[in-house]
């Protein structure tokens, strides 16, 4: 490029992508390299399995790290003697061994299920510096878009896509196209990076990212704190884009220092130096263009079985003859039926019954603080008959009780729970009985989900928090506010 | 991997819009270590209803599924294709597909067709009682009436699926370009080739 030739303005999307194309084909795929890969125990067995089989290895151990996190139980690991609790699901331990087994066999750093470390695969890589600004990430699990929020490209891989990472650290890709989500304004007291997340879902629908990656621009994101970030980049695929992204920043740069696997002294002013870079360039053009006012943004919850059937907290249940698209009138209709809700009914008149706080959404220190600065000093509604709070990690739950915020938990009659995925989809004995409705900080509200016949309404940890509370769904807003 | 170049037969009319991961294959059937049998488990839930297409004996053992838009949303879990796979379908006719579940698909030789809406709601009706022929070679979706519809697919894929190739043997023939980007990443930007730190 000449001096007098300035480079075409790239997205940060294309940024990330040029600095890890090894080669482009004449077909228009590129093989690209892979900097992270993570790998839970649920999609890894067969990848590892196939490894064997045809006698490969893993061409980059130390670019992978394996926890365990779907499968866990969330009650205690070891017994008073200091000894592993056996777990009763025959299946879910073996899942569970094949990885404990395989990590070492092909030298893959492991932090197994009684390592402080352990926690969910999304939590654990920001939080030990694994995951990094620039870097493409992967994982065995739709919601590594997550990490995005530290202005990597991640995305989720299947276990095909697994065993290939595995054997020769990089996949074969097309390039997506970019879909900006610019977020004007500021968000309203009382109103968190899950709603806006909700509502952006709410207002793209699920496929509205599909074969985009999306990045979020906007003050509002600029000023977030990282598990924040996390929040809004994780569920990207909710929207249909296999990766969301924020640039990274000071602020990012401040959370990652000092993490265990963060670069360190001379390296690490060369990675901020080249972080530093990471941003869209002024005149880049997007594919697609989505602007989000965010003090229209409401405390938001769903409705139905899909995350983009979102309402405000104020809002009422809507009546399916009211979507102008026959095939979503009908898909309304069966999840007004799953819900067991009627057209109009009022949102913050629906109670629940159960309570979950946890998953890769939401289940960083932030939301248990969110969470329990609500529930300090009162207790749970009789309507509710579990609640339970998972933290996201190891290092999250010993935070949380440096502060005292198992106690305040607990006090308020709700369950203090070891890390893992939990009753977000329920691999593990925690989900929420037939019938019976959660308000739940988790991603995915699908039929089922939760377990079968369960009832999910998604929700911001302070709304899940004040759920708890009233019994019902209730606007968090009024348990906060001062009094007059 | 087998070659795929026809699949023919008859198809579940089924129609559905948004089937995400969690309907063709619930979270607890994931708790295996291999990739077979999971067809016991495939949409689940859907089967409790008596009158659903997928026990129907009309349709019993039908290679091909027709369904709506936003076919295999939801999670990456590849237990969905694995599922499919295992009840015999060979391949998915809808309007759109997740990117993640279309190629999960393709890695295990299920066909994704991307059809507009009007020639999926045609199909719905030739699949009530006639069967459907997907041609990968010349691209094109055919009924007993004449019908002939034409789908795009990716070149790369195609050529994969005709074949029967390895993906992962196919790349790591590109050993040295891999190396070459490895070692200029490691002068380049020292920290991402640490990773945990652990020797190689």
């Amino acid at each position: 490029m000449s001096a007098n030739s300035p480079a075409k303005p790239r997205t940060l999307y294309d940024k990330l992508w040029d600095a890890h194309v090894i080669e482009t084909r004449d077909d228009g795929t590129s093989l690209i390299f892979i900097d992270r890969h993570l790998v839970h125990e649920v999609t890894s067995p067969q990848a590892f399995e196939a490894l064997r089989m045809s006698g490969r290895k893993v061409r980059r151990p130390e670019l992978t790290l394996a926890v365990p996190d779907h499968n866990l139980p969330t009650t205690a690991r070891v017994d008073a003697d200091g000894n592993r609790v056996p777990i009763k699901d025959q299946e879910s331990a073996a899942q569970l061994a094949a990885l404990e087994r395989n990590a070492p066999a092909f030298g893959v750093r492991y932090f197994g299920a009684t390592a402080k470390e352990q926690g969910i695969v999304h939590v654990v890589g920001p939080e030990q510096g694994f995951s990094l600004p620039g870097t493409t990430i992967v994982c065995g699990d739709s919601h590594t878009a997550c990490h995005g929020g530290l202005g990597a490209w991640a995305f989720g891989i299947g276990t095909s896509e697994v065993e290939h990472v595995l054997a020769t650290q990089t996949l074969l890709l097309r390039k997506s196209k970019t879909m900006e989500v610019r977020v004007e304004g500021e968000l309203g007291p009382g109103v968190t990076s899950k709603d806006l997340i909700l509502h952006i879902i709410g207002t793209i629908g699920t496929a509205g990212g599909t074969g985009h990656v999306i990045e979020y621009r906007g003050k509002v994101f600029e000023e977030m704190s990282i598990e924040s970030r996390l929040t809004v980049c994780n569920m990207s695929i909710e929207g249909g884009a296999r990766g969301g992204m924020i640039a990274p920043d000071e602020t990012t740069f401040a959370y990652l220092k000092g993490r265990p696997f963060a670069p360190k002294g001379e390296e690490w002013d060369a990675a901020v130096a080249y972080w530093k870079t990471l941003k869209t360039d002024e005149g880049a053009v997007f594919d697609k263009s989505v602007v989000i006012d965010a003090t229209t943004v409401e405390p938001t919850v769903t409705w139905g079985t899909s995350p983009e059937d979102t309402v405000a907290i104020g809002g009422v249940v809507p009546d399916p003859e009211s979507f102008a698209d026959p095939s979503k009138r009908k898909a309304a209709q069966a999840s007004l039926d799953y819900m067991g809700l009627t057209p109009g009914q009022k949102m913050d008149e629906i109670e629940v019954q159960n309570i979950f706080i946890g998953s890769c959404t939401n289940s960083r220190i932030e939301d248990l603080r969110a969470a329990a600065e609500v529930l300090k000093g009162r207790t749970k509604h009789p309507n509710i008959k579990w609640g339970i709070i998972v933290p996201g990690s190891g290092l999250v739950k010993v935070q949380a009780e440096a502060e005292g915020l198992d106690k305040v938990f607990i006090d308020a009659g709700l369950e203090w729970r070891e890390p893992g995925c939990s009753a977000c989809l329920g691999m593990n004995p925690d989900k929420v009985p037939a019938g019976e409705r959660s308000a739940s900080t988790s991603n995915r509200n699908f039929v089922g989900r939760q377990g079968p016949g369960a009832r999910t309404h998604l929700v911001s940890p302070a709304m899940a928090a004040a759920a708890a509370v009233m019994g019902k769904l209730t606007d968090v807003r009024e348990l906060t506010k001062e009094p007059a | 991997m087998e070659p795929v170049k026809q699949v023919e037969g008859s198809a579940y009319p089924f129609g559905m819009k948004n089937v995400d991961t969690d309907i063709i294959i619930p979270a607890h059937f994931l708790k295996t270590v291999t990739r077979e049998g999971l067809g016991k488990g495939a949409f689940e839930a859907l089967r409790k209803d008596p009158a659903n297409v997928f026990d129907d004996p009309k349709y019993a053992g039908s290679p091909i599924i027709v369904a709506g838009d936003n076919f295999g949303c939801g999670s990456s879990r590849e237990h969905a294709a694995w599922a499919l796979l295992d009840m015999g379908v060979k391949a998915v006719i809808a309007p759109s597909f997740s990117d993640i579940f279309a190629g999960n698909a393709f890695k295990n030789g299920i066909l994704t067709v991307v059809l507009p809406q009007e020639q999926i709601d045609r199909l719905m009706e030739v699949a009530e009682s006639d069967p459907i022929t997907i041609d990968l070679e010349t691209q094109t979706v055919t009924t007993p009436f004449q019908d002939r519809f034409s789908f795009e697919v990716d070149p790369f894929r195609k050529h994969c699926l005709l074949e029967g190739l390895d993906e992962v043997g196919l790349t790591l023939t590109r050993g040295d370009a891999i190396r070459d980007y490895e070692q200029r990443q490691a002068s380049e930007k020292p920290w991402l080739a640490r990773g945990t730190g652990l020797a190689a």
